[in-house]
């Protein structure tokens, strides 16, 4: 570009004069303002796991960009010692946009909550994974609106029962993998703030996925909806409720690793390891395959009184696949276009046809 | 018969069809042909919201009106000299802007049973043959089938040869006009490179018409206009929404920053979506975003990483980015938001002209969210005030409206281009990289106009938060301090009333600096007011014209420049805001003349509207 950038200056500065990264520890990540969730609140361990992670993801602190919408979760960039934006409610996926789209060097986080994303944002929730800008989204997901006190969110169960649904939801929930998938997302997972390990490996994953990475994590919303996951989070029910993804590793979970899940043509059913099947009949999980990814989002019956479910919800990774980035596109288009021409304001300025006035 | 040669200063023609007539095209084509002769111009072009609607009905009619001459011109014209009718459709909604005994050319095709019945027209009712068209002087030309003949040694499809129709009447003007119909040949020989056979078709039709002028021997006059008087130099004709774009892509040149464009189409203001996609090479990036909230948001991301973030739509878009100019106010981050205003509310009239956003503008967003307003005020002037949206936005850290509006945007005129080395530089203040300091970077800091450093991601050391939520006053840190609120609160308006002292002082356009009336006007209206004003002055009357290109904040002098007359006029195409806020301002009883028709004041309205306020305000003083 002949419109030298202030910016082409500054990328190049580096504290160590080298392109190595610093060795950060998650203390540097960690800014000087009082963090105000409620004690007890499941933001506090994902704002530990992500500060956890962030020395491991080889971007410069300088590089690194945390954008929220509004809500307790979007509450999340004060915290980082990091650039950041607490925007407005719902639109940070578009900001995301414009800021990744013009400095495609930049490591951009979205933080967002399910009310956030998935009511006042959903547009722009979709467009972004359809997209495929090169951003990492963390859903938190607590199925509440924490911040205005505690309503029913678009991912709450039928039936909830919150402040403005004293009789209970009728509202169909969305399934937020799901829909991610219908957005053509190339990159799908879920975690819980209740798995800290779990989680920062997902974060890891997400850093790594070059495209928009969708990270639901289920949070828990000690004051308006404590318990909301505790089937999957609580220690004696998760491995019977729950099953954790491992690419090319074959579907098994229960308390005893003694159930698997099986694939009769694109059924899927649970089956007991026993002699009848043995691991080599089970499913293998596989992040690139998108029929086996969609059956897997499906898994999402809401528990219901502590009863146990059909299937197990699944976390970790379900779907990762590579596909054009649309800041890629651009950078792309914008660097043909110089080509093809070189900017000449003057010659742009006297247009098609001219004439002289004497 | 013989044709006389009569020398006019200035002629009005209007191209009224039906959409599918080609109409637009034929007067550009004739408009630029005409700029090249060294006319002064203006033109107008109107036509119907519906891409399609139902064809030879009243609704489908598509006009374009183009006003030139040998003096100063300045408005598209009240009223035609030449009406062009494709049809009778157009003729029922175009002849009340005809000048009595002006020319009617109507294609006779265009009158049969089925389109006087489409254009509703009473039974048995031909207006060619009734009488009702006596004060007119009426020519009948039987374009289509002439086309047809022309064309009938050519394999061109039926609908092939109809579309030519209008190159028929294109030529027959020309010939009117004493204009040359080679730079039109010319133009139709690069559009229709790939195809000749169309090409060719459309010039042997354009011929056609012009020999026509000269041998059917039907017209009485054939009409010369002498080049006008325009300052020396080297001319283009532009239209606002061309030259919003490239004042756009000039900032870009002048601050060295990128430019990221989100927009979302919406009628008046998509061209210049369309225009900006074209300039990539200028470190231009567009982003047609899922709708104007992600259209705006995404500009503010732009503008945090440090481009020159622009976003463009018109009232109802507008609306829905209320919320994102408020957060721009509050991060103070630069930024250019377009408002190409149309008829509302609503959906109003999408391709009708109105100025009737400028208090939204103003005050359409919660909270004390003052941004900066500037206003162009032809079509011409889009360029500089779009630069100057840029400059103001950058230099100032803020947000800046452009009001702009629908006939601005696809009105033209002749414009005496610039050059890159005239232009003012654009200066920012980038937030430099700092190693170990043990100082906290503070990104609330201002200089002493009010103005934080711009801080951009990417910069060593200076991490920082921004957002919605009140900031301390330096540190940005959150805060609910009420005394905080307040300074913050006032901080924000002092900022951007010290642009007041960045911005021209305001000048009277003609007449004295003081004196009796000062007719007051912004935007769009100047070419009407200015004509209007010229013409009073002629006649003797002591009346000044002033025209506000910046009305938030005002230029530092407006207050003393008002107080010296003794009637203010406001005229604007709405009911009323200007005016109000001279009002509120300034305590001035400053007079409103209001026009809401989705169309700019004509001079004679203009002109007796003053006169009427100036003879009630007599009345009152001698009771
Ligand atoms: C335009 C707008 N509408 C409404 C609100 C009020 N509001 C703030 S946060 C919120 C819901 C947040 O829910 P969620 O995204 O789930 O975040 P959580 O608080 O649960 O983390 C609402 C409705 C707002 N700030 N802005
Ligand atoms: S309301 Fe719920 S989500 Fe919000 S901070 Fe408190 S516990 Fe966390
Ligand atoms: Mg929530």
């Amino acid at each position: 570009m002949t419109t030298k950038t202030n910016t082409d200056t500054l990328k190049n500065g580096n504290a160590n004069g080298e392109n190595g990264i610093p060795k950060y520890s998650s203390k540097d990540f960690s800014s000087d303002q009082d963090v105000r969730w409620c004690p007890g609140c499941g933001d506090y361990t994902i704002l530990k796991q992500v500060q956890n992670v962030m020395p491991d993801i080889g971007v410069l602190k300088k590089d690194i960009v945390f954008i929220s919408g509004i809500g307790c979760a979007a509450r999340f960039p004060y915290y980082m010692d990091t650039f950041g934006m607490h925007s407005i409610h719902g639109r940070a996926p578009a900001i995301a946009t414009g800021l990744k789209v013009s400095r495609p060097e930049l490591s951009v986080w979205i933080i967002t909550g399910d009310g956030d994303s998935l009511s006042i944002g959903a547009n722009h929730f979709v467009q972004l994974l359809r997209r495929n800008v090169d951003v990492n989204l963390l859903l938190f997901n607590n199925q509440i609106y924490g911040l205005t006190k505690g309503q029913y969110s678009p991912t709450a169960p039928e039936g909830t029962i919150s402040k403005s649904t004293p009789f209970g939801s009728i509202d169909h929930p969305f399934n937020p993998l799901q829909l991610s998938m219908g957005a053509d997302g190339t990159f799908i997972a879920r975690a819980m703030d209740r798995d800290p390990k779990h989680l920062q490996k997902m974060l890891l994953r997400a850093s790594e996925h070059k495209g928009t990475s969708m990270l639901e994590i289920l949070q828990n919303c000690i004051v308006f909806n404590d318990g909301a996951f505790e089937l999957f989070t609580d220690k004696k029910s998760r491995p019977r409720e729950t099953i954790y993804l491992e690419h090319g590793e074959p579907l098994i979970f229960g308390t005893d690793h003694e159930k698997g899940l099986r694939l009769d043509g694109l059924t899927p059913e649970v089956v007991e390891l026993s002699s009848e099947f043995s691991k080599d009949d089970l499913w293998v999980h596989d992040e690139k395959d998108k029929t086996k990814a969609d059956l897997l989002t499906r898994f999402f019956e809401h528990p219901h009184n502590g009863e146990h479910l059909k299937f197990p919800r699944p976390f970790g990774v379900l779907y990762d696949v590579d596909r054009p980035t649309y800041d890629e596109g651009v950078t792309i288009q914008n660097a043909e276009a110089l080509k093809r021409s070189k900017p000449d304001l003057d010659a742009l300025l006297q247009g098609p046809e001219t004439w002289e006035v004497s | 018969m013989t044709t006389k040669d009569q020398v006019r200063e200035e002629v009005t023609i209007r191209f009224a069809g039906d959409s599918g007539d080609g109409m637009q095209l034929t007067g550009s084509l004739f408009t630029n042909t005409t700029a090249l002769l060294g006319n002064d111009l203006r033109t107008l072009p109107e036509f119907p919201a519906e891409i399609r609607a139902p064809a030879g009905t009243v609704p489908g009619v598509s006009s374009f009106q183009l006003h030139f001459g040998s003096t100063e011109i300045m408005t598209p014209g009240d009223v035609c000299d030449v009406l062009v009718v494709m049809n009778s459709a157009a003729l029922k909604a175009n002849l009340s802007l005809l000048k009595k005994g002006g020319i009617i050319i109507a294609n006779t095709d265009g009158f049969d049973k089925k389109n006087l019945n489409l254009a509703k027209y009473p039974e048995g009712v031909n207006p060619l043959e009734d009488g009702s068209l006596d004060s007119y002087r009426v020519y009948e030309v039987d374009v289509s089938s002439m086309t047809k003949e022309a064309l009938s040694e050519t394999d061109l499809s039926y609908k092939e040869v109809d579309r030519c129709k209008n190159m028929f009447v294109l030529g027959l003007l020309f010939w009117m006009y004493n204009r040359p119909v080679e730079p039109t040949i010319k133009f139709l020989q690069k559009k229709f490179e790939k195809e000749p056979r169309i090409a060719d078709a459309n010039v042997n039709v354009l011929k056609t018409g012009y020999h026509f002028g000269e041998t059917a021997e039907i017209f009485s006059s054939r009409y010369t206009v002498e080049e006008a008087d325009l300052k020396p130099g080297t001319y283009r004709n532009i239209t606002g929404n061309e030259s919003t774009v490239l004042g756009l892509v000039a900032a870009t040149q002048k601050s060295g920053l990128p430019l990221f464009f989100g927009s979302y189409p919406i009628t008046p203001a998509s061209d210049i979506l369309h225009g900006l996609s074209r300039h990539k090479n200028f470190g231009v990036t567009t982003f047609q975003a899922e709708d104007e909230i992600a259209a705006v948001s995404s500009a503010i991301g732009a503008a945090f990483g440090g481009h020159i973030g622009v976003t463009s739509s018109s009232g109802p878009g507008i609306a829905l980015k209320g919320e994102a100019m408020g957060l721009a106010v509050m991060l103070e981050l630069p930024l250019v938001v377009l408002n190409i205003q149309r008829a509302g509310p609503s959906t109003g009239m999408p391709t009708k002209t109105e100025q009737a956003d400028l208090l939204q503008a103003m005050y359409g967003r919660n909270g004390e969210s003052p941004m900066v307003i500037v206003a162009p005020k032809s079509p011409a002037d889009c360029f500089n005030m779009a630069f100057e949206a840029c400059r103001i936005a950058l230099e100032h850290m803020i947000p800046v409206m452009y009001l702009s509006d629908g006939y601005l945007a696809n009105g033209s005129e002749p414009w005496k281009f610039p050059q890159e080395k005239d232009l003012k530089d654009i200066k920012v203040r980038f937030e430099p990289p700092r190693e170990n300091s043990d100082e906290p970077f503070l990104p609330y800091l201002r200089d002493e106009n009010h103005v934080r450093s711009w801080a951009i991601p990417g910069t060593e050391g200076i991490e920082h938060r921004v957002g919605g939520l009140e900031k301390e006053d330096g540190t940005g840190n959150v805060s609910y301090d009420p005394d905080n609120h307040e300074k913050m609160v006032k901080l924000r308006e002092a900022k951007r009333n010290k642009v007041a002292d960045f911005i021209p002082l305001q000048e009277i356009d003609q007449g004295k600096p003081t004196g009796d009336v000062l007719v007051l006007g912004w935007g769009s209206t100047y070419g009407s007011i200015r004509t209007a004003v010229g013409q009073l002055r002629r006649d003797g009357m002591d009346i000044s014209h002033a025209h506000l290109n910046y009305i938030s904040p005002f230029p530092r002098n407006l207050e003393e420049l008002l107080r010296g007359f003794e009637t203010v006029i406001v005229p604007e195409i709405n009911n009323g805001q200007l005016v109000r806020l001279i009002r509120d301002e300034f305590l001035i009883p400053a007079k409103p003349i209001n026009k809401i028709k989705g169309r700019p004041f004509g001079v004679q309205e203009l002109k007796d509207a003053i006169l009427n306020i100036l003879s009630e305000k007599q009345t009152v003083t001698e009771s």
